[in-house]
């Protein structure tokens, strides 16, 4: 009797276990299930005042090394030859829907404007690092680009080609493109960006999770629609591992 | 209906017709179920997440060079949901059902403060926590005597359920928000109450343990008291009183 019911137990906790697994293959459950980090996204935005800043640090509250991840050293002799020339010849350019095409070389980048931050950088592992970041705010490079109406989104084109050559991409909305912390970093802790942290540039999006925080920088395409690049849910990862486009929680 | 109205009228049968009172009202019942599924869901798919980077730490930052104060080795599959690695379809699941948590806890919780449940059911009077009574209440638990002669809560368990509404849910709900960026820049308060990102996530953590004993005990009790009874009166609302032995009928209200 006993064992007959522990055997209905347990077997029907193993068929819901498995009923869960295949629930978690369906398209169309995990459409169903997408729609809470897509409430999520709502509910933040309208809670969030559009210019409220992520938490700014002191400097001895920095972590003591700043780990990193992801792509440590692209492949490839293109990006080799730029390492061995300092970044020498790296160009950044702004295209895609704006009005007056740019390109910047990083020594123009770390001439201009700067703002510095120290803050935390969270992984959707659930790690954090906080370190210090200087970069050019965004926010300039796009009001000297002059983006056009329909732009929507920023999409950045990195460097780095991950697995089968893909190339790393992410892609912002406007609201944190234009937030006063989004920055291309050149330095971390007040030295000039290494390669594994994503030298010469790399994004910072502050309220977001690491994986939006594409290294490697090379160009910054305005565009209407994410649907047309790549995998078309806007970023190397949401594409790939079907991570969430907003990362903020 | 707060009133554990009996079917029959006699206000005390013999011990032989086993007495069948009103347990548990309909908000309670619904809630229960919905929050199991919920809680089975959020602790299964927080252990995959878990497994992604399975250290903790307190403070504001905490990586692999860091000093943790805990690792474990990852959870098995049959722990985990999904049960095979995979973080996005895990946050998936869990930050799906934690709408369902925590908008299942607000409705309950306000539904009970309405209907009374709170105040007649769950909140202890002066009597119950007394000492003695309390002895009293912890001897027939080391006793393993589940006989339930009331439709009340005994007071161990009524400061369970408390410390399970007000305090492991609610902490979980808050530290798990502290752990959003996007939280944190709309709300900068919550990371300071917990002491920081990875404090935060360690507070979650041992919060979800404290869930996870819970549920152990809870389904442990459960089958000592007599489960078709139990779950029964958690489907229906009628719950069948089993009286202790003639000798020690002395329990109070």
């Amino acid at each position: 009797m006993i064992i007959t019911r522990r055997n209905i137990l347990v077997g029907g906790a193993a068929g819901l276990l498995s009923g869960c697994d295949a629930l978690g293959k369906n398209e169309d459950f995990r459409k169903l299930l997408a729609l809470g980090e897509k409430g999520n996204f709502a509910i933040q935005r309208s809670l969030q005042d559009r210019m409220a800043l992520a938490k700014e640090f002191r400097p001895q509250q920095r972590s003591p090394v700043f780990r990193m991840n992801g792509t440590r050293q692209p492949r490839g002799e293109a990006y080799a030859k730029h390492a061995s020339e300092k970044f020498a010849n790296w160009r950044l350019t702004v295209d895609g829907l704006v009005a007056r095409p740019q390109a910047f070389s990083v020594a123009q980048l770390m001439a201009g404007p700067k703002r510095s931050q120290i803050t935390r950088h969270d992984c959707v592992e659930g790690w954090s690092a906080i370190g210090k970041w200087t970069g050019i705010p965004l926010k300039l490079l796009l009001d000297a680009a002059g983006l056009k109406s329909q732009a929507r989104f920023l999409v950045f084109h990195c460097a780095d080609k991950m697995g089968f050559g893909t190339p790393y991409y992410e892609s912002i909305d406007l609201i944190d493109a234009f937030h006063p912390q989004t920055i291309l970093a050149w330095a971390l802790n007040d030295e000039t960006l290494m390669i594994g942290n994503g030298a010469p540039l790399r994004l910072r999006v502050e309220r977001q999770l690491g994986y939006k925080q594409a290294k490697y920088v090379e160009r910054i395409e305005a565009v209407d629609d994410l649907s047309k690049l790549y995998g078309g849910k806007g970023g190397y990862w949401e594409d790939g591992a079907g991570y969430e486009w907003y990362a903020g929680i | 209906m707060a009133k554990s109205e009996s079917k029959r009228e006699t206000a005390h049968p013999p011990v032989s017709q086993p007495q069948t009172v009103f347990r548990h009202r309909l908000s309670t019942r619904i809630w229960h179920w919905v929050n199991a599924v919920a809680i089975f869901v959020m602790l299964m798919s927080g252990l995959m997440i878990f497994n992604a980077h399975p250290r903790l730490y307190w403070g504001q930052y905490g990586a692999n060079l860091d000093q943790p104060w805990l690792v474990l080795p990852r959870f098995p599959g049959w722990a985990t949901l999904p049960s095979n690695y995979d973080l996005a379809l895990g946050r998936h699941w869990h930050l799906a059902f934690a709408w369902v948590l925590a908008f299942g806890l607000l409705a309950y919780l306000v539904w009970s403060l309405f209907n009374g449940h709170l105040r007649k059911d769950v909140a202890l009077s002066r009597a119950a926590v007394a000492p003695a009574h309390l002895w009293e209440d912890i001897k027939k638990h080391a006793r393993f005597d589940f006989h339930e002669s009331e439709a009340r809560y005994n007071p161990l368990q009524k400061i369970t359920y408390s410390l399970v509404l007000f305090g492991l849910i609610p902490l979980l709900i808050l530290t798990g928000l502290t752990m959003s960026p996007g939280m944190n820049a709309a709300f900068p308060w919550l990371v300071d109450v917990f002491g920081g990102r990875q404090s935060a996530r360690s507070i979650h953590f041992i919060c979800a343990m404290g869930i996870a004993a819970f549920i152990i005990v809870h389904l442990v009790l459960v089958i000592l008291a007599g489960p078709v009874n139990e779950i029964r009166s958690m489907i229906t609302g009628w719950f069948r009183l089993s009286p202790p032995p003639a000798s020690n009928s002395g329990d109070s209200a």
